[in-house]
């Protein structure tokens, strides 16, 4: 039997390595893209019960936080606010609001708001809230900038590369304690004078910080690292306790 | 320089006289076979209907292997707390058997690759078994490893792979230079051997009777048409693979002796271990290797290719590999006793004396040591049955060891209050059998569909593949050859 493959078939070993490594690269690239939580969780809003304006509570208002999150510096869990908490205002404050029948339904009930939970965090991994804000580490570093939220969204990839980034380099997140709260804090804000004079330097720069223009995340990382003796757990026992 | 005297001319002249030059070499084929008989002797194996023996053997194998797989099933779906580890005792059956099988692979390397740069001829008739097995005996190998993580689908763990954990394998590890060596290792051979496939894939493609025998061979044999082109890159690149292989037969092994040198546990602690294991995996190996090819070459006629020379041969390299693996074991309990170590003197003692006393007598001493020494004798090498006695004597014995290896050393702790045994479930013993399954259900499948002698080697070691062989007339061979048939 002669020329049992036809001519053709002289080119399909390369075609088929060439289409081979498409569909490899290509199902690689597009699970690296869509498979992984920057695109699966990042820009997750979900139709909350009662559409809930950050933007207006935090940066039209003024208030803090830890008004109604209000044993996140204190406890390993970040609580969301009761009925009566919300109550507190808006028995005198837009009172009359349709939006906020669920949240006056509730009151009369005493049946809890079901908020729709954004960020999850597994049940093998230990988190401390409290540890991680009374350590200079924003609510906006992980939150995303909430306070600018009309209804609050999934900021931040939540993966665990996304946690081991910060946590091998604290200093490109960290911020004086008092700022934690003020999501809106650039680096540019602190005054290297006074920020000097209370935190001090790393030790072994040799010029004077306080006299610089301004100081950079990294300078001001670099220098509360030290400060507080910040060395965040990366071995697995640190989180998967 | 054409007329001047050269001293391989001197060399030559004065051989030419001498009895080195009147003593024939005893052909490697016997009993004058030709070109033809070989390709339809062999090929003839792959065409015919499989005999009964091979389906009742296969069907005892594959059952086999599939209960095997149902434990590993059973395993990963309930735990390994299925098979008998527990404190002290992490490491047992488990790694025993990933180190026996993956030792039993680096005969075939060793066979393929060394032999081959070293000119030894006679390897031909028995490389494309052995290189199987390799194959065959890395698969099963790599199963144990593969499933004692407990969580199988965390497996690729163990692959550098860019990943949301942000997590990297760590290279410090051992375990991982493991998964390098040992995937590196079937990957070299896997092309080695489907090189050296390819000429007698296309012998079979041309003889093949149905389209889809000629198919398929026609795809594997990927148009080879046995052109002067074809021989010189096949030839380029058949030596360049050799060449590939060479390092593994000793970096794959040194590599496995590492998951326990790198420890501090006595017995394990030892620089002598990359050495030890590699002579031991060679020995191993060729036992398993006369294992399948006395039975192979009797069932199949095969005895005027597969010699009683390759045998007695074979013999001597387990001769040489046992006193290796003897000297290791004497020079371990020299080490122990030299370093006058507390500890490391106890685990030796406990070796010979404790409670797994009798694996360290039948499996270490008699298996190991003093079994092969019988092939001091020539007439032990060429007795087939003296020489599968020792082969079996081996393969226990070379199991024995590694079980001697991990349990004896993790069994007795530091802190005596920590101590233990290993008991195995039926789990455990049901998954290493399994394994027997599946390396002999893969060997048959092996023999039944290609080759399983590189018919195209043998023919290149023939006389008549010599340019400068003359005619049948005037060619003397060696009068005992025809014989020599066992």
């Amino acid at each position: 039997m002669a020329n049992f493959f036809p001519r053709w078939t002289n080119w399909l070993p390369l075609k088929m390595t060439i289409i081979g490594i498409v569909i490899v690269c290509g199902v690689t690239g597009a699970t690296w893209y869509y498979d992984t939580p920057k695109y699966t969780r990042v820009g997750y809003q979900p139709i909350q019960p009662v559409p809930f304006p950050h933007d207006i509570h935090v940066t039209q208002l003024g208030m803090d936080c830890r008004y109604c999150h209000s044993f996140v510096d204190v406890a390993a869990h970040s609580n969301l606010p009761n009925t009566q908490t919300c109550m507190a205002c808006h028995q005198q404050v837009q009172k009359d609001n349709p939006k906020l029948e669920p949240v006056r339904a509730s009151w009369k009930t005493g049946q809890p708001i079901e908020w729709v939970q954004l960020h999850r965090t597994p049940d093998y991994v230990f988190y401390n809230h409290s540890a991680h804000v009374n350590r200079g580490i924003s609510c906006a570093v992980c939150h995303g900038q909430v306070n600018h939220m009309p209804v609050v969204y999934h900021a931040k990839p939540h993966s665990m590369a996304w946690c081991l980034e910060c946590h091998r380099h604290p200093e490109n997140f960290l911020r004086p304690n008092d700022q934690v709260f003020n999501l809106d804090w650039k680096p540019d804000d602190v005054k290297p004078a006074e920020f000097v004079a209370k935190y001090g330097q790393p030790k072994e720069v040799k010029d004077d910080w306080s006299k610089k223009e301004k100081l950079s995340q990294q300078e001001i990382g670099q220098t509360l690292k030290e400060r507080w003796n910040i060395n965040p757990p990366v071995t697995c026992q640190g989180c998967h306790r | 320089m054409a007329d001047a005297i050269t001293a391989p001319d001197v060399v030559r002249a004065e051989a030419s006289d001498s009895i080195e030059s009147k003593l024939k070499r005893v052909p490697l084929v016997l009993n004058r076979r030709n070109f033809r008989w070989i390709t339809d002797r062999i090929s003839g194996v792959v065409e015919e209907p499989a005999p009964r023996w091979w389906w009742v053997t296969f069907a005892i194998t594959s059952l086999t292997a599939a209960f095997g797989l149902f434990c590993l099933g059973y395993q990963i779906s309930t735990g390994v707390g299925t098979w008998g580890l527990n404190h002290p005792v992490g490491w047992a059956w488990d790694i025993t058997n990933f180190v026996f099988w993956i030792g039993i692979g680096h005969a075939g390397t060793l066979i393929s690759a060394i032999l081959f740069l070293l000119r030894q001829k006679w390897r031909t008739s028995i490389n494309r078994a052995a290189e199987a097995m390799t194959l065959f005996a890395v698969i099963c190998a790599a199963i144990f490893p593969g499933v004692h993580v407990g969580r199988v689908w965390m497996a690729w763990y163990l692959a550098p792979l860019p990943n949301n954990y942000g997590i990297w394998p760590n290279f410090r590890s051992p375990l991982l230079w493991d998964v390098f060596a040992v995937s590196t290792y079937f990957t070299v051979s896997v092309l080695f051997w489907y090189t050296g496939l390819i000429p007698d894939l296309a012998t079979l493609r041309d003889r093949a009777t149905s389209k889809i025998k000629k198919f398929f061979y026609g795809i594997f044999a990927v148009g080879w048409r046995g052109s002067n082109r074809h021989w010189r890159h096949y030839e380029m690149a058949y030596l360049l693979l050799a060449g590939i292989s060479t390092p593994l037969v000793l970096s794959v092994h040194s590599v496995v002796s590492f998951d326990f040198a790198t420890s501090i546990l006595p017995t394990w602690h030892t620089t002598i271990f990359p050495p030890y294991f590699v002579a031991g995996a060679i020995f191993g190996g060729f036992a398993m290797v006369l294992t399948l090819l006395i039975p192979a070459r009797a069932i199949y006629k095969l005895q005027d290719i597969i010699t009683i020379q390759h045998i007695d041969k074979m013999a001597k390299i387990i001769l040489l590999t046992g006193s290796f693996v003897a000297y290791a074991y004497a020079m371990e309990f020299f080490v122990a006793w030299y370093s006058g170590n507390h500890y490391e003197r106890f685990a030796f003692a406990n070796r010979v004396l404790g409670p797994y006393w009798w694996y360290w007598w039948v499996g270490m001493l008699f298996c190991n040591c003093l079994s092969p020494q019988l092939f001091w004798f020539r007439w032990c090498r060429r007795n087939i049955y003296v020489v599968y006695f020792v082969s079996m004597c081996v393969n226990a014995g070379m199991w024995f060891e590694r079980f001697i290896i991990i349990v004896g050393g993790l069994h007795r702790d530091f802190l005596p209050s920590s101590w233990g045994m290993f008991y195995p479930t039926w789990v455990d013993i049901w998954t290493f059998i399994g394994t027997f399954g599946i390396f002999t259900s893969l060997f048959l499948l092996f023999i039944r569909y290609l080759p399983m002698i590189a018919m195209s080697e043998v023919k290149i070691v023939l006389p008549e593949a010599d340019p400068h062989f003359q005619s049948a007339e005037q060619h003397h061979p060696v009068a005992a050859g025809g014989k020599e048939r066992t």
